[in-house]
């Protein structure tokens, strides 16, 4: 259903970096076109409707490809285990193209590993790669903060109480930017709106996620979204509770169809199948790879039932603006929920800016601390 | 009506997460006091309570009856209790070895078995609205009790009565101060401790079944946090009543809600701290309530960490 | 399992000098039976789902033990597991059952990514033992006062130690994530990496980290310290009757602290090791379940700080082979728990066989009238 999107071409993103972009991937060895085996490694259980599910739904769609073989391991966490899994897959199964999705598995894990195995190239998710790196590392991310400001939009319109909820597992860049642009989507449509942002400060923690929840229905939210990896709690308690939900990784709307708006999700497909076309063609892959709406590598829910017209047309028409480019959610005049200047007037960061993978604050009208 | 209730808030949830998160503790520890009123300590049943919880959400979903999976949840968790009673009737066994390795055997058998059943959606257990009296959303929300709640306050009542007035009360509190006048009064003590653990494991597979059934209602690796283990420390703050383990598990429900409770009224610094009050609040009352002779009232003689 | 049949014949030479070894050789005989029926138990359960028990344990064994790679592998995970055992071994010979080593674990590795900014500078040998002896000072404090609270309160330890390793998970996260914090740490919240000079290296020609060999050592000096001192002597009798140590004027007060303390601290050496040779700054994945491992192991290897060594090698295979088989027989994975389950629960049951046996009546048969 995706492939009319999996052959564009990435964002060579060269242009809008501030130079932390490689001048070309050089690490990727030509290799004979052959059978390829590609390994995933999934920090939680690839059926949890969130980040796993995501990235696992990418390795299907690989799966589906011809002259490659797919393995796989679950529940793999962000210590030595890792770098086993890594060497493992490389040693036994004579894996060349590796994909460790977790956030803490680039830094030490595969820079670590990388260097003794020239031949093998690993991709990770969300890391950072900059120049000095190993060349045969690269990193790839997506610009779904342009997702939950468009969750943003659809909440703004549902809400009631002109207050919105965000369930957060830790203040990390990454999530500050989603919930900064959930808020700024909703203020795009009534600038009266806050949100309260709840840390659970765990990935995959059951009750503190809905006890969040409910904490934020009780505050007196009605529409909630979340950054956990694991949405199903979150969307099915928020649901229990009458509020609106906007998914968030993967499409939760089946948890409730009634009361789900939209939502942000990956569609890594896109990603690794032209990856590994790339590589099973022995072409190069960028070591640092950003791509969002117009890339293919976010997607939005289906609208649900509940959005109003209004909603309709706003999300459709700020949608199509962030594909056309150029769009920026963090635009001046702009401050903390401190009070602190963080873009002046006239200053904007459009999605592309690597300052923003840097964050380390909320807007104003965020209620929540970055510590 | 969304009235904004400032720090009132704040009690409210305490309320509402004390009688959400509550049952799980409730049922695992009165389980656990039947357990060890016989003299044996089952640490096995964060197992036991993990296995239920994966137990009771697939047979609900395959049945499409959450009270199937109840009923499942509590079959397989006097299965386990059932094993476990058995193994340390065997002589020279230790009791807490055996629990701990239960606990790995009932997880890693939950995960396994339970990989298919992360992703489907399975019924929830009703829960009735005792807060229709009042206009705020949050104390409505507050009060929407659910069923094994209650179920789990009638239980502890009758527990308690169960211990001090019946017959099978008095075996139990013979067995569990003393093998030998139990033999003396022709019981045998093997036979009930196994029954007594049995009837603790299926109490710890009804409160997995109330996690994924309920709260947060739904399965996943995640699902318990350690619920099972505290609740067996419950038991020892309880002083071995069921009434008292009531209100403890109450009180660990409260402080938990503690943490998300202050974020929403905007105390947002520290929260792992706040997270971790209930077992400062658990070890706070144990080093309070102990004493240096190490005698604890109300605690069974025959129980091995007594001793 | 019977150790049965009967040896023919009368007129044997006197047999008498194998009794005192028949203690040891049921002592090793018993648990290595039990094990292989914790396997066989185990090999039943996959035919029963259809999978091919001969594949696993042959995957098993060429991903934990089969090739190099294996080994370095098996013994990466081993050293972290060999010293959490140790936490639960060490205060065991006094009968006291501590759950909560993963505690001691966190807060050592936190100890050391906060420790190493300030040292910054200093010249490797001196920090780099200074960083160790602190995290290890750290987990002693911390096991050490569950012991404090055991012998001052009678607080029940197994219940305490689980308490303070929540709370000591949440203290290491707030720390990480709060006042220790790298600013410069983006999307995995960590304290500052420690300098390099500072990192643990691996054994010369090893693809594996010092961290074991300390660990095997901390066994070996901690086997010597329970059987060959007037201290773990004193242990072992206050281990079997605190009430009869107490009479014969034993300290039974400072064992309790001390021993808890001590195997404490070599779980806070765990941890310096995880962010050392590991991670290279503190952060949420030092909590990593070992403490709950090393609970299995110390179990398995009956408290024995020199069984402990196969025992973890043994775990630390089986968790260094869960990736092949998740892999190659699709088994999700959790198998290895399970595995791990099945092996526990025969080991610990295989206790009541203990002296049943009747090794030294067999040993001696015909010899007696």
């Amino acid at each position: 259903m995706t492939n009319s999107l999996t052959r564009r071409h990435f964002l060579s993103t060269s242009a809008g970096l501030a130079g932390a972009t490689a001048l070309g991937g050089l690490a990727m060895p030509a290799r004979a076109a052959g059978p390829l085996t590609v390994g995933f490694i999934y920090v939680g259980p690839r059926d949890d409707y969130g980040y796993n599910q995501a990235h696992a739904e990418g390795a299907a769609a690989v799966k589906a490809m011809e002259g490659v073989t797919v393995i796989e391991e679950e529940n793999v966490a962000e210590t030595q285990d890792v770098q086993q899994t890594m060497e493992s897959m490389i040693n036994f199964d004579g894996a060349t193209l590796l994909f460790p999705t977790s956030f803490g598995y680039f830094d030490p894990h595969i820079l670590k590993v990388a260097p003794a195995y020239p031949d093998v190239r690993f991709e990770h998710c969300g890391g950072l790669w900059s120049e000095g790196m190993p060349e045969n590392v690269g990193s790839y991310f997506g610009y779904i903060g342009m997702g939950q400001y468009l969750n943003g939009i659809a909440a703004g319109h549902a809400t009631k109480t002109k207050k919105i909820g965000f369930v957060a597992a830790k203040p990390i860049p990454q999530v500050l930017l989603n919930i900064n642009s959930f808020l700024l989507g909703a203020r795009a449509v009534d600038p009266e709106i806050t949100c309260q942002a709840i840390f659970t400060g765990e990935w995959s923690m059951a009750v503190k996620e809905a006890e969040a929840t409910n904490a934020l229905a009780d505050a007196g939210a009605d529409v909630i979204t979340c950054h956990v990896d694991g949405p199903k709690v979150v969307m099915e308690t928020a649901a229990s509770r009458d509020c609106f939900i906007c998914g968030y990784h993967a499409n939760q709307s089946e948890l409730a169809p009634e009361k789900y708006l939209t939502g942000a999700e990956w569609n890594w497909a896109t990603v690794y199948t032209d990856m590994v076309t790339k590589t099973l063609a022995g072409e190069p892959i960028d070591n640092f790879v950003r791509g969002g709406l117009a890339e293919g590598f976010i997607k939005m829910s289906p609208l649900g039932p509940a959005n109003s017209d209004a909603a309709r047309a706003q999300f459709e028409d700020t949608q199509a603006k962030i594909i056309s480019g150029g769009f920026a959610v963090i635009e001046g005049p702009l401050k903390d929920n401190a009070g602190n200047v963080i873009a002046a007037d006239g200053v904007s960061y459009e999605e592309t800016d690597v300052a923003l993978e840097s964050m380390n604050y909320l807007v104003e009208g965020v209620i929540g601390s970055t510590s | 009506m969304n009235g904004d209730i400032g720090l009132w808030a704040v009690p409210i949830a305490m309320l509402g997460g004390a009688i959400r998160v509550s049952t799980p503790f409730l049922f695992v520890s009165l389980g656990e006091v039947i357990t060890e009123r016989s003299g044996r300590i089952n640490l096995g049943l964060e197992g036991t309570l993990v296995f239920g919880a994966m137990a009771g959400y697939a047979l609900a979903y395959m049945t499409g009856s959450a009270w199937i999976g109840v009923l499942a949840a509590a079959l397989a968790g006097a299965v386990f209790g059932l094993v476990h009673g058995l193994l340390c009737s065997l002589p020279k066994v230790n009791d807490i070895a055996i629990g701990i390795a239960l606990m790995l055997l009932g997880t890693g058998l939950a995960f396994f078995f339970g990989k298919p059943f992360i992703q489907p959606v399975a019924p929830d257990l009703p829960a009735i609205n005792l807060g229709w009296w009042s206009d705020l959303p949050q104390v409505q929300a507050a009060l929407r009790v659910n069923v094994l709640f209650i179920f789990g306050a009638v239980l502890a009542v009758g527990l308690a009565w169960m211990l001090k007035r019946t017959r099978i009360g008095l075996t139990l509190r013979v067995v569990g101060d003393s093998s030998d006048a139990a033999r003396a009064l022709g019981i045998q003590p093997a036979r009930v401790r196994i029954l007594a653990t049995a009837f603790g494991g299926a109490l710890a597979g009804i409160g997995g079944a109330y996690l994924s059934l309920f709260y947060p209602g739904s399965w996943n690796e995640g699902i318990s946090s350690g619920q099972g283990l505290i609740a067996v420390a419950l038991v020892i703050f309880a002083r071995w009543s069921p009434i008292n383990c009531f209100f403890a598990a109450l009180l660990f429900g409260a402080a938990g809600a503690l943490g998300p409770a202050l974020q929403s009224v905007g105390v947002t610094t520290g929260y792992y701290l706040f997270y971790a009050a209930p077992f400062v609040l658990t070890l706070a009352v144990l080093i309070l309530s102990s004493s240096k002779s190490g005698a604890l009232t109300g605690a069974p003689r025959e129980l091995s960490i007594t001793k | 399992m019977t150790v049965a049949g009967d040896i023919p014949g009368g007129q044997a030479p006197s047999r008498a000098w194998l009794v005192p070894l028949a203690g040891r050789i049921e002592g090793l005989a018993l648990p290595v039976a039990a094990l292989l029926a914790g396997f066989l138990a185990f090999a039943l359960f996959l035919l029963l789902l259809g999978k091919n028990p001969l594949e696993f344990y042959s995957l098993v064994y060429k991903a934990g033990f089969g090739t190099a790679f294996s080994w370095s592998n098996t013994l990466s995970r081993a050293a972290p597991l060999l010293l959490a055992a140790l936490c639960v071994a060490i205060p065991a010979r006094l009968g006291l059952v501590v759950i909560g080593g993963e505690g001691a674990i966190v807060l050592g590795g936190v100890m050391v990514g906060a420790l190493a900014v300030p040292l910054a500078g200093w010249p490797a040998f001196i920090a780099m033992p200074v960083l160790a002896l602190m995290a290890a000072l750290v987990g002693g404090i911390w096991i050490g006062a569950v012991g404090a609270m055991r012998q001052w309160r009678g607080v029940n330890e197994t219940i305490a130690s689980l308490l303070m390793a929540y709370i000591a998970i949440a203290l290491m996260n707030h720390l990480v994530e709060g006042p220790f914090r790298d600013p410069a740490s983006l999307n995995k919240p960590s304290t500052a990496p420690i300098a390099e000079a500072f990192r643990v290296g691996n054994l010369p020609g090893w693809n594996v980290h010092w961290g074991l060999a300390i660990a095997v050592l901390s066994c070996i000096l901690a086997w010597i310290l329970i059987e060959r001192t007037t201290i773990g002597f004193a242990a072992r009798i206050a281990g079997g009757n605190i009430r009869a140590a107490q009479v014969q004027g034993l300290p039974v007060g400072k064992l309790v602290i001390g021993f808890t303390a001590l195997g404490g601290a070599f779980a806070g050496l765990a941890g310096y090791f995880e962010v050392s040779a590991v991670h290279g700054s503190a952060n949420a994945s030092l909590a990593a379940g070992y403490g709950y491992t090393g609970i299995l192991i110390a179990f398995l290897a009956r408290h024995n700080p020199l069984a402990i060594i196969p025992v973890a090698l043994l775990l630390a295979g089986f968790e260094a082979s869960s990736g092949l088989v998740q892999r190659r027989m699709d088994l999700p994975d959790a198998t290895m728990i399970v595995l791990q389950g099945f092996v526990f629960v025969a080991i610990l049951a295989s206790e009541t066989f203990t002296g049943r046996l009747d090794l030294v009546g067999w040993l001696t048969k015909g010899e007696r009238s």
